[in-house]
């Protein structure tokens, strides 16, 4: 455990291993609250929090919680860390407090930070883990912000409106109408919206991962006729 | 020419799937003929842009695909889609609205899922769906029907064609109107007898023009019964599911009534779905016994989203519900192969 390789983490928690997109945890808030640029933000944020600060309280009992207890001991810990995010959106931002409603409290169920409590905080060191959290919350945040995003331009013509719920009155001006008259396409915001898009989103990702190895097998062969390589496709750590 | 050794069977079948699309797209004629006779030209130019886009994204999809075109384009399994959109949309539709569910049901419902033959869902019907829960105004405002208002209020070739492409000096209108089963949803004071009286959409048995547009449909059904495209087990247990519901729950016509039997059978899209929308080869059920479970289900759900449900017209709705559960229905209605046991009861043993 000695050597941990930031690099490795970044890339697993921003791409190759994407929570959301790849291991596909968390999905209740990525359908649910991806609606509009700013709610995404706001879940977005508050999972980072969550996630870091769980694997950071995570990693610092591991050595003294025993095997049979571990679990809940982990969802207290997360349990608290939601309420800490919870009590400060209302104190900061009431009104996306309010929009979030429900899906504030149950990040406590979402998987991915569950996930990682287990899988990675309760093996490893203290800063690896804090650093593990920050990145797969904030991986997970920019699958949630452009799923938002998109469902935002195409099922309402325009993006980044209601800023203002997170960043101050200035935010106001930030809207951007993309389509003047725009016909409102509800099915992108209402659910199916969130699933065809997100299945697109994962599509997407396949295709340029397929590129990737394409482009890298060809450099191989290129470069090295005669060294032969074992083929790996994907890899879930 | 090689000698192929081949085994048996030797006989082939005579429909290829171009033949069977060919003759279905033949057998929408009289309907056709009886939605431009009583609603305009509007009909005419959603089936035209629908076949135009269609085919533009078969095309387009293929290629990304890099499926061989003009093989698959050939099969005109593009064209029904279009077809049977281009007569489930409100009639002069504009079109964003058609291009909207063209490449919706060509692009996601089809290609995403593999292309002709793979689709789980009926790709015209899936994107009648996405329209209606999306553009809820454009996709209710139906055309008055002739008899109810002047022939001359009825949209001629260039009005449609105008319509549909909100071009003109001035913005070309037919006259909307609620379709018969909207009125019977909407009203909550009237005995169905006074309010057939009162409102002009109904005719003898159902509303005027769409009794006949029913009937249409029909004769073009029964065509295609007869050319043994499909078998009878699908539409009849669904026409027959529809005309049970009705009469079990057949108030004697008080205002919150779903309506007759008859009034069921030919009102809305009953016939068209019977003949035209359930009888899809690729997403309905495959044995006998499953067609006729399939068949009488969507018949029930057809009733029970029209009677107790939010939308006027349900058989868009119930197809796609029985759509999921094709695959569940074909594992439990699996025929027996000669001389072999029941194949679920194989598994268990």
């Amino acid at each position: 455990m000695s050597d941990v390789n930031y690099r490795e983490i970044s890339l697993n928690g921003l791409w190759k291993n994407n929570p959301a997109i790849v291991q596909l945890l968390g999905l209740c808030p990525l359908l649910a609250v991806t609606g509009s640029v700013i709610n995404a933000i706001g879940m977005g944020l508050a999972t980072i929090f969550v996630l870091t600060v769980s694997n950071t309280c995570v990693s610092l009992i591991r050595n003294i919680t025993s095997d049979a207890v571990r679990l809940p001991a982990f969802v207290m810990i997360i349990a608290a860390a939601v309420t800490c995010i919870e009590l400060l959106m209302q104190a900061f931002a009431y009104e996306l407090f309010q929009i979030l409603g429900i899906f504030l409290p149950l990040i406590t169920t979402n998987c991915v930070i569950l996930g990682r409590a287990d899988a990675f905080a309760s093996k490893n060191r203290l800063l690896p883990s804090m650093y593990d959290g920050f990145i797969m919350g904030l991986g997970f945040s920019a699958v949630l912000i452009l799923l938002g995003a998109i469902r935002e331009v195409v099922g309402t013509g325009h993006i980044f409106a209601n800023m203002e719920l997170l960043f101050g009155e200035s935010a106001k001006a930030w809207k951007i109408v993309l389509v003047e008259d725009y016909k409102a396409f509800l099915v992108a915001i209402l659910p199916p919206g969130a699933f065809i898009f997100t299945g697109l989103i994962i599509a997407l990702k396949n295709v340029i991962d397929g590129e990737i190895q394409k482009r890298e097998a060809a450099k191989a062969e290129n470069t090295a006729p005669t060294s032969r390589r074992v083929r790996v496709t994907g890899n879930i750590s | 020419m090689a000698f192929l050794k081949v085994s048996s069977p030797h006989a082939h079948g005579p429909m290829s799937t171009g033949r069977v699309m060919r003759l279905v797209l033949m057998a929408t004629i009289p309907g056709l003929v009886a939605l431009t006779w009583f609603f305009g030209f509007g009909t005419l130019t959603n089936v035209l842009w629908a076949s135009l886009s269609a085919l533009a994204f078969e095309a387009l999809a293929l290629k990304l695909r890099k499926r061989p075109i003009a093989f698959y384009l050939n099969d005109c399994s593009a064209l029904v889609t279009a077809f049977l959109l281009g007569i489930a949309l409100p009639p002069g539709s504009p079109l964003w609205l058609i291009l909207v569910g063209t490449g919706f049901a060509i692009l996601l419902c089809k290609h995403m899922y593999g292309g002709m033959g793979y689709n789980p869902f009926n790709p015209a019907m899936a994107a009648y769906v996405l329209l209606l829960i999306s553009f809820p105004v454009e996709m209710t405002n139906w055309l008055a029907p002739r008899g109810a208002v002047p022939a001359s209020e009825l949209l001629g070739p260039v009005d449609a064609l105008l319509r549909s492409l909100g071009i003109g000096s001035a913005p070309i209108d037919g006259v909307s109107m609620a379709t018969p089963l909207d009125i019977l949803k909407q009203n909550d004071a009237l005995l169905v007898d006074d309010l057939w009286a009162q409102t002009p959409q109904f005719g003898t048995v159902a509303g005027i023009g769409w009794e006949w547009v029913n009937l249409a449909f029909l004769l073009g059904g029964l065509y295609l019964l007869y050319r043994r495209v499909f078998t009878w087990h699908a539409p009849l247990s669904m026409l027959l599911a529809i005309a049970i519901m009705a009469l079990l729950f057949n108030d004697g016509g008080s205002s919150a009534s779903g309506g007759g039997a008859l009034f069921n059978l030919f009102s809305g899209a009953t016939m068209f779905g019977a003949f035209f929308i359930i009888t899809d080869p690729v997403s309905s059920a495959v044995s006998n016994r499953g067609r006729v479970i399939y068949g009488a289900l969507i018949g029930v759900l057809v009733y029970i989203i029209r009677a107790w449900g939010n939308y006027p017209d349900a058989v868009a709705f119930a197809v796609l519900l029985m759509n999921f559960a094709a695959p569940f229905i074909d594992h439990y209605t699996q025929p027996r192969t000669y001389g072999h046991k029941k194949p679920n009861a194989q598994e268990k043993a």
